[in-house]
């Protein structure tokens, strides 16, 4: 049973990635960035990992999404 | 199944520099970076897994036992994902003074450092 | 180009996987040696035995390395010349729907809490520093997402931020050398052990847990409010 979940986990993961590094606008790909994320934490769960579960779920989709979403607002130069 | 974690470990690290190479925007490629680390991740944790063990946190109902999963690659994990924060934060930071300064994230466009 | 050496990359890994053990293998030495000194020592939860008790050197170098990256953060979004005179009337209070502010303002005193249950506990649960102190992080920017960033910048003295990562920091290095006054040796588990499971166990830990937590939640506030002061606060945009 868990071989299945893992099974599936991997593969949405490798997904996932393919999806983030083929989406070009970069304000699209901090969303896609964020759901990746949330893939990896369910991932990391069927490892039973919970710890770095916690850690990838803070930082990688409430924290790096928001410092892209800013990074592109000030490339832009405020007119997005 | 047996190596199949692996692989997508070594995908994800493939992908992302696929991503790096072909990406006409600094912020894409600092994205594309990212995803590459993440597959250092799964390879960590994959190393340490062991079918059927639960994870190696112990409290009333579960007694210290050894049949839980490494701990030893979870903290290896959780260091790698406080650094590659960081130096994703950093590449951002140093991607928008390329901006400011030069008025453009294209890499094919940023030749002052050529040469 | 690229598929050549991406190609060589892969053939490569691939002949390494094949002589790692298999995945889900029994054979894990380091495991059976960690589980051993962690309930020696009395910690709950194994993985911050490992963080903060039998590899502390590492965190310690992995808080440097987060320190300093907080430094060069600050250093190259320092506002340049023509932004500092441009500075001024920034989006003030714009229109936020009653109820994201409701949202924020619920979760606000929640998300505090659990921040800093999640570092309290990291001895015992799944948490520990660097969790809780991102959590703690995220909840005090609930002020800017459910009001303003007028509102955010009232409440959140940059400075203060500042000193107290700096304190997070000392406190860790500090606790370092009392395991050498004590015990002889630098980071070394001094405190006494308690009970398996209670609150007060697993000696320096939760104090080591404490400081760490300080010290990210401090860098992350500090981090973002370079970001948004560069983003929302100055208006200068790119030279064309």
């Amino acid at each position: 049973m868990n071989g299945v979940v893992l099974v599936i986990a991997l593969t949405l993961v490798a997904i996932g990635g393919t999806a983030v590094v083929m989406t070009n606008a970069p304000e699209r790909q901090a969303v896609t960035l964020g759901l990746y994320g949330v893939l990896l934490t369910m991932l990391f769960f069927a490892l039973q990992a919970p710890d770095v579960a916690l850690s990838q779920l803070a930082v990688g989709t409430a924290i790096v999404p928001l410092m892209v979403m800013l990074a592109i607002r000030k490339i832009r130069g405020g007119r997005s | 199944m047996s190596y199949y974690p692996y692989f997508v470990a070594g995908w994800l690290l493939l992908v992302g520099a696929f991503g790096i190479v072909r990406s006409r925007n600094l912020v894409h490629a600092v994205v594309s970076l990212s995803v590459a680390q993440s597959g250092t991740y799964v390879l960590l944790l994959s190393v340490g897994y062991q079918r059927k063990a639960t994870a190696p946190v112990f409290g009333s109902t579960i007694k210290p036992n050894l049949k839980v999963v490494d701990p030893v690659v979870q903290a290896l994990t959780l260091t790698d994902i406080v650094v590659s924060a960081t130096v994703t934060a950093l590449l951002l930071a140093l991607a928008m003074q390329v901006a400011k300064r030069h008025g453009t994230v294209d890499p094919d466009q940023l030749t002052a450092l050529e040469g | 180009m690229f598929f050549i050496g991406g190609g060589l990359v892969a053939v490569l890994y691939v002949w390494a996987v094949v002589g790692m053990p298999l995945f889900g293998s029994i054979f894990h030495p380091y495991r059976d040696l960690a589980i051993h000194a962690a309930v020696a020592h009395g910690t709950a939860n194994a993985v911050s035995a490992v963080n903060f008790d039998q590899r502390a050197i590492d965190t310690l170098g992995e808080e440097t390395i987060f320190f300093a990256s907080v430094l060069g953060a600050a250093a190259l979004l320092r506002p340049s010349k023509e932004e500092r005179e441009k500075r001024g009337g920034h989006g003030g209070a714009e229109q936020v729907m009653a109820s994201t502010r409701l949202a924020g303002y619920v979760l606000f005193p929640l998300t505090i809490i659990i921040g800093l249950d999640v570092v309290a506990h990291g001895h015992l649960t799944p948490g520990g520093g660097f969790q809780g102190g991102v959590v703690l992080a995220t909840g005090i920017h609930l002020l800017y997402v459910a009001g303003s960033y007028d509102a955010l910048e009232r409440t959140r003295p940059v400075h203060l931020y500042e000193y107290s990562e700096v304190a997070g920091a000392l406190a860790f290095v500090g606790l370092g050398f009392a395991g050498i006054v004590i015990a002889g040796a630098y980071l070394a588990n001094v405190v006494p052990y308690g009970g398996f499971g209670h609150l007060v166990s697993a000696g320096t830990v939760d104090l080591l847990s404490f400081a760490v937590g300080i010290e990210v939640a401090s860098g992350v506030i500090v981090m973002l409010a370079h970001f948004l002061e560069q983003a929302i606060a100055l208006q200068g945009g790119p030279h064309e």
